[in-house]
């Protein structure tokens, strides 16, 4: 998948304007192979307002209000306020580490991968000049295995001799699983244990990478960072709506001419968005928004649905990871959902009872609804494995899960209610729309040993 | 200063002795997991908190202050 | 309060010492049991797991006090020269040494086990539990001790007892490894096949050992102490040595 230009409401891509206006912004000059090179990439940005000396060095904080005021949030998945985490991090005890997590667990998101791989130098100034203003001596860039770790390690050396000396960059990359990019869990493994997540306290921004206080920061979210440190943060909210400020990437997949990673400003319809990629190529049943651990929109919402989280929210879903995955009408919503949610659960860090348990009680529990096997009561039990599967991990992992669930059972209610009196329909017979890569776990990331279930401890 | 009960879903094993010692804020799960009611303890529930953390095989069970947790 | 050596009968620390290391023995097999019981999370209504952990704690930490009674009594008492430094440091003492000395090292392990427990949230989960393991290496040997230092090998109370208590450690060890079979077939294999060689070793080698003639001199008494009429290898009363 490539990605691509043609993003709504964008402008001619002239010269090199001192504020460039509308988008894209950080896919502008977006090679179509291959990464832009450092020269090509100050070429198309212009320097970036790099510390250079203890002076400047010290100043560098001032950073940090800039992106206060931008109101710049993570676009992991999480959305939390970036100068917040900042700010605790550069107040911690100890020397910082800061980490690009560039390590995308989601497999419907592309945008991270392909940031670094063809624009690498925009997410690595942001991360020296995040670097730079917390006060950090180490910068670290967290990638999934295939990436293309060469490509990224030249333009690491490339930088060498020209960013404040005193910054050290490495590669580190991480096991391809659906929680190694969580936060937590690519600490776990920088600090040469599993890339599973592990139990706060202790907090990352106060201990984290051998034991030092660590700013985790998502590659896009200090892409963004590397321009507003040029532009400004009155710029940055030149876009976007006055919560939600700024461009996001998303990934757009499913029947669409041209599926791929595109930027929008928050905010933007999903109907220009899809226009975009050249239109929808099939009727649309449905659509997840924020990822595989994310929430179904039906048909009926979609001609009017905004991509922000604050006009997502009545609909039960965020943006996420900046994924958007339409499904077509031919295929069968509960199929698709039994399939997501039994990967969701072989997923599952298998460190926590509740996760492990609770996630294959709602697969089989769906998996009976969709083969037409469900017994009475089955949306009950259903609703029950739910409730207790949420919010009883160490991580989030089951609540997304849980979130694809409930979304599902009530947008394919009357898909449900068929399947319950009737069995498999004709759209379950067909190969799935959803891409579900099958991920072999080596034994460096094999699940701690299992978890015990004890039965009979509860009524039912 | 009030207290609560928190359980650590990583090293927890469900041996369920939690519940045994604690069960007016901890119940178990279909899998013998702790469900924990996150309400403050009062001084009377304090000691049995005490005792049923102590008693966990894993150290899985602990007894925190209030607002002990730090933002973000 | 200490008797003559020569002509008298044997001191009452002499009676404690044999009969608080009968005692500790017959607690260490229940603490296993309970152990056992324990970590397979067995329990009803009536006893619940918070009940048979604390039985099992407690059991052990009687274990220990009778321990700390049978060590004092044997040092406090004449007859044989046992010193205080022999409890914690094995086969240094003249008489038994070998015999003696398996008690001192069963005495450790077991030390480091109650030890760990006592201050498991400071030595944390993993420390406290490779150590824990040592207990399974501790009661054969306190048992070895038992028929080997013992006077009351031959006696049929003490026999039934050893023996009995045997059988309870060996149901344990079945329960404990039989389950979850075959997963770590090769660690259960390992606990399995320790188990039946040390039984069928003890069976072999009892009728020529302790329950032999001759087992006082040839398990390192001191010359001087044999020849006492006392000291002779059968003693189905209490007045033997």
């Amino acid at each position: 998948m490539s990605a691509h230009l043609k993003s709504p409401g964008e402008q001619a891509n002239g010269a090199q304007a001192q504020q460039p206006a509308g988008l894209p912004r950080l896919l502008r000059g977006i090679p179509a192979e291959g990464a832009l090179s450092l020269s090509e990439h100050l070429a198309v940005h212009g320097e970036a307002p790099l510390a250079h000396g203890r002076r400047e060095r010290r100043n560098a904080a001032a950073l940090i209000d800039r992106v206060e005021r931008a109101g710049l949030c993570g676009r992991g998945g999480a959305g939390f306020p970036t100068a917040v985490k900042m700010r605790a991090v550069a107040g911690a005890r100890g020397r910082p580490i800061v980490v690009i997590n560039g390590a995308e667990g989601e497999p419907a998101s592309l945008k991270d991968r392909t940031l670094l791989g063809a624009l690498p130098h925009l997410v690595l100034d942001g991360g020296v000049l995040a670097a730079q203003a917390v006060g950090a001596d180490e910068l670290i860039v967290g990638v999934c295995e295939s990436s293309d770790v060469d490509a990224l390690q030249r333009a690491i050396a490339e930088r060498r001799g020209t960013a404040d000396g005193s910054l050290r960059i490495r590669l580190a990359t991480v096991p391809e699983h659906y929680v190694a990019g969580q936060e937590a869990a690519l600490v776990n493994h920088l600090n040469g244990g599993p890339a599973l997540p592990t139990f706060t306290p202790p907090m990352i921004f106060e201990r984290g990478v051998s034991r030092r206080p660590t700013l985790v920061n998502n590659a896009e979210t200090l892409a963004h960072l590397a321009l507003i440190a040029r532009h400004g943060s009155a710029w940055f909210r030149q876009l976007g709506t006055a919560a939600e400020p700024g461009s996001t990437l998303v990934t757009l997949s499913g029947p669409v001419a041209y599926p791929g990673v595109y930027e929008v400003e928050q905010g933007a319809s999903l109907a220009s968005l899809i226009e975009a990629a050249g239109g929808a190529t099939a009727r649309v049943r449905a659509v997840l928004l924020g990822g595989y651990a994310g929430a179904w929109v039906g048909a009926q919402a979609l001609s009017g649905l905004a991509l922000s989280d604050e006009h997502l929210a009545p609909h039960g879903a965020t943006l996420g990871a900046g994924v958007v995955l339409l499904l077509s009408e031919d295929a069968c919503g509960v199929a698709e959902t039994s399939r997501v949610t039994r990967w969701l659960a072989r997923e599952s860090a298998g460190q926590c009872g509740p996760c492990v348990h609770g996630l294959d009680a709602l697969a089989s529990s769906i998996e009976e609804v969709a083969s037409g096997a469900a017994r009475g009561k089955a949306r009950q039990r259903i609703a029950r494995f739910a409730s207790l599967a949420r919010g009883r991990g160490a991580c989030s992992h089951p609540d997304g899960a849980v979130r694809l669930i409930v979304s599902a059972l009530e947008v394919f209610a009357e898909d449900f209610a068929d399947h319950a009196r009737h069995g498999i329909c004709d759209a379950c017979r067909r190969p799935g729309e959803l891409p579900l890569p099958a991920r072999a776990k080596t034994s460096a990331t094999q699940a701690v040993r299992a978890k015990p279930a004890v039965a009979g401890t509860a009524g039912r | 200063m009030s207290h609560r009960v928190r359980v650590n879903p990583i090293t927890c094993e469900a041996h369920g002795m939690c519940a045994e010692l604690l069960p007016e804020r901890i119940a178990l799960d279909d899998w013998g997991y702790p469900i924990i009611d996150e309400q403050p303890l009062d001084p009377k529930l304090l000691a049995h908190a005490r005792r049923a953390a102590q008693a966990c095989p894993t150290f899985a069970l602990l007894v925190e202050k209030q607002g002990s947790r730090s933002a973000p | 309060m200490s008797f003559p050596l020569a002509g008298a009968g044997p001191s009452v620390y002499w009676y404690m010492t044999r009969s608080t290391g009968a005692v500790a023995l017959l607690l260490l097999t229940v603490s296993l049991a309970l152990g056992v019981i324990d970590v397979r999370r067995l329990q009803s209504p009536r006893w619940p797991r918070f009940v048979i952990d604390g039985l099992h704690r407690n059991a052990s930490l009687l274990a220990l006090v009778f321990l700390v009674l049978h060590i004092l009594t044997s040092v406090l008492d004449s007859f044989a020269p046992i010193s205080l430094t022999a409890a914690f440091v094995p086969f240094l003492d003249s008489y038994r040494p070998f015999w003696l000395g398996l008690g001192t090292v069963a005495f450790d392990l077991m030390l480091a086990v109650i030890l760990t427990s006592v201050l498991r949230q400071r030595v944390g989960y993993r420390v406290w539990r490779a150590t824990h393991w040592l207990a399974y290496a501790s009661w054969p040997i306190a048992l070895l001790h038992g028929f080997g230092t013992g006077s009351d090998a031959k006696t049929t109370w003490l026999l039934a007892l050893s023996v009995g208590c045997l059988l309870v450690v060996l149901a344990a060890v079945l329960a404990r490894v039989l389950p979850g079979w075959p997963r770590d077939a090769a660690r259960r294999g390992l606990a399995l096949g320790g188990a039946a060689i040390f039984s069928l070793g003890l069976v072999l080698w009892l009728p020529s050992g302790p329950l032999g003639h001759e087992w006082a001199r040839r398990s390192g008494t001191p010359a001087a102490l044999l020849g006492h009429p006392s000291s002779s290898s059968s003693s189905t009363s209490g007045s033997g040595r």
